[in-house]
């Protein structure tokens, strides 16, 4: 789509077009359309005057590069050693249930996609989640349902 | 050995607005000059490796070249660390003067912050605290203009070479060394990688003076560290300690009173037993530690602490060299075969003879480090393991 190349073309503008622009090119795919799709990597390859294996290569490798249709919000959920000892099990729970799906699943409306991560950095307030870039700490599994709940309404 | 008591000190996150004061003071005194005191105040890195600060700003500064790099790893991603979080969302500026005493010091032009993606949270306000600084550098007349970077997910881009790869474009698959950063760093160029912390402590160097400094700790274990304290634990958060003093009074601090082990320095570090607890040294003459502490009660199963820590190093494995991409996945399916007595307890005994090759035959300190956690946990805890 001529969308697309524009989009990447104008990331190249303001990024570069060197080797060194490439992460910041994908972190901005990131922020606006949540995942980088085939498209989005031929184009930034184009651009950059990379293969495309290259571009993949890279951005297949960062796990907050999704390069696999994924919801609008995407909760990453921490499941290391100290969130673990505090609860994430529930927490887990609480919210499959509320999403209704499982973890690693996208829901059909595309609004939330549910994963697992590791650590966050928030041990002493765990369990902790990350909602896109936003951060909750010291959850229980009603306050994670009130949180799910206020992004349904988004 | 020598030992201290446990102190709590102030330090780090004193306000951070006179910092600029230090930086005019320090901008005055010749290169060579700031390098030797860092050197004497025996700082070493407190990102976990623990190099000579002092001797590798010399290194840089003696590199050839006229374009030069500063960065600042702020990839904090050790399982139990949380302590650059709170530096960055505190007393960034402290961290800004560090990097900037560090230019001045080797050359360079141009610094980065490298921010892991799980504190982009942080971007907004840290981006105008260094627009902020930069205009304070003009000012100063120092050339050197520090900008924010990001990270997107992965534990071993915290390893410099991985880092630097990552900053460049590609895969975070660390390199092999030598060459070392400070001679061949980010786009070939002499670069120095440090710590967020280890900047602050630069800083409070140049302010205090090394001879100072050296009053805290230990021979081995100058100065004071940032802990990262978490798990079963009467306080939990981030606490400012001179280095050196024993794991027992650590536990008595901040333990529940039923401790039964304590995790120093991350999954990548050491579990250390209940029986142990009097003769470990938290410092580089015993444990050292990036500063994640976990504190495990005696309710906690140490296999759920070991399959936690064997997923985790699975996942972030870069994959790049087998001793460390196919060592950890036998590794965890190997305690899990004898968990489920598909294989015998002397099974363990190969595996740790694995986790022993990979000390050895990894490639970067991901590989290598695994097998701390695996053979501490295994040696100390075999019953909980097998049973």
């Amino acid at each position: 789509m001529a969308n697309t190349e524009m989009f990447i073309r104008e990331l190249a503008d303001k990024y570069g077009r060197k080797r060194e622009s490439l992460m910041p090119i994908l972190q901005e795919v990131i922020d606006i359309r949540r995942y980088v799709d085939d498209e989005v990597m031929v184009n930034i390859a184009k651009e950059l005057d990379l293969s495309a294996a290259e571009v993949y290569g890279t951005a297949s490798f960062y796990s907050f590069i999704e390069t696999e249709e994924v919801g609008q919000y995407v909760i990453r959920i921490c499941k290391t050693i100290v969130c673990d000892m505090k609860g994430k099990d529930a927490i887990i729970e609480a919210i499959e249930n509320t999403l209704k799906i499982k973890l690693g699943q996208t829901t059909p409306d595309k609004k939330f996609t549910f994963k697992t991560t590791n650590c966050l950095g928030w041990c002493h307030k765990g369990p902790a989640m990350l909602i896109n870039d936003e951060v909750y700490t010291e959850l229980t599994p009603g306050k994670a349902i009130e949180i799910i709940e206020s992004y349904m309404h988004k | 050995m020598e030992t201290t008591k446990l102190r709590r000190v102030d330090f780090v996150f004193r306000p951070d607005n006179t910092c600029i004061d230090v930086l005019r003071k320090t901008l005055q005194r010749d290169a060579d000059d700031i390098i030797i005191e860092l050197i004497d105040s025996g700082l070493k890195g407190r990102g976990g490796a623990g190099f000579l600060t002092g001797l590798k700003w010399k290194l840089a500064k003696e590199a050839e070249g006229d374009i030069k790099y500063v960065i600042c790893n702020a990839d904090e991603g050790e399982p139990g660390t949380f302590k650059d979080r709170e530096i960055l969302d505190r007393v960034p500026r402290r961290v800004l003067t560090g990097m900037a005493i560090c230019a001045h010091t080797i050359g360079a032009k141009e610094g980065f912050i490298y921010l892991r993606a799980e504190y982009k949270f942080l971007a907004p306000r840290l981006k105008a605290v260094i627009a902020e600084m930069n205009e304070e550098f003009k000012k100063l007349g120092l050339d050197f203009c520090i900008s924010l970077r990001y990270g997107s997910g992965a534990y071993v881009c915290g390893e410099e070479t991985a880092l630097i790869d990552s900053m460049e474009g590609r895969r975070g698959e660390p390199r092999n060394k030598p060459p070392f950063p400070v001679t061949e760093g980010y786009l070939n160029k002499p670069t120095v990688v440090n710590n967020v912390e280890t900047f602050v402590n630069c800083c409070i160097i140049a302010n205090i003076g090394g001879e100072e400094y050296k009053k805290f700790g230990t021979d081995n274990s100058r100065g004071f560290k940032l802990f990262s304290v978490s798990g079963d634990c009467a306080k939990e958060g981030v606490f400012e300690l001179e280095l050196g003093m024993t794991l027992a009074d650590f536990v008595e601090e901040f333990g529940d009173g039923d401790t039964k082990a304590v995790q120093v320095g991350g999954a990548s570090g050491f579990c250390v037993p209940r029986k142990k607890f009097k003769e470990t040294i938290i410092g580089f003459e015993g444990i050292p530690t990036g500063g994640s502490m976990k504190i495990f009660n005696s309710s906690r199963s140490m296999y759920n602490v070991l399959h936690n820590y064997l997923e985790f190093f699975e996942e972030e494995s870069c994959g790049q060299c087998t001793p460390c991409r196919v060592g950890c996945q036998q590794l965890l399916k190997g305690i899990e075969a004898v968990k489920r007595r598909e294989k015998p307890a002397g099974y363990l005994d190969e595996l740790v003879k694995l986790a022993k090759v990979m000390k050895v035959a990894s490639k970067c300190g991901l590989g290598q480090s695994v097998g701390n956690a695996f053979v501490s946990i295994v040696e100390n805890f075999r019953e909980e393991i097998v049973y």
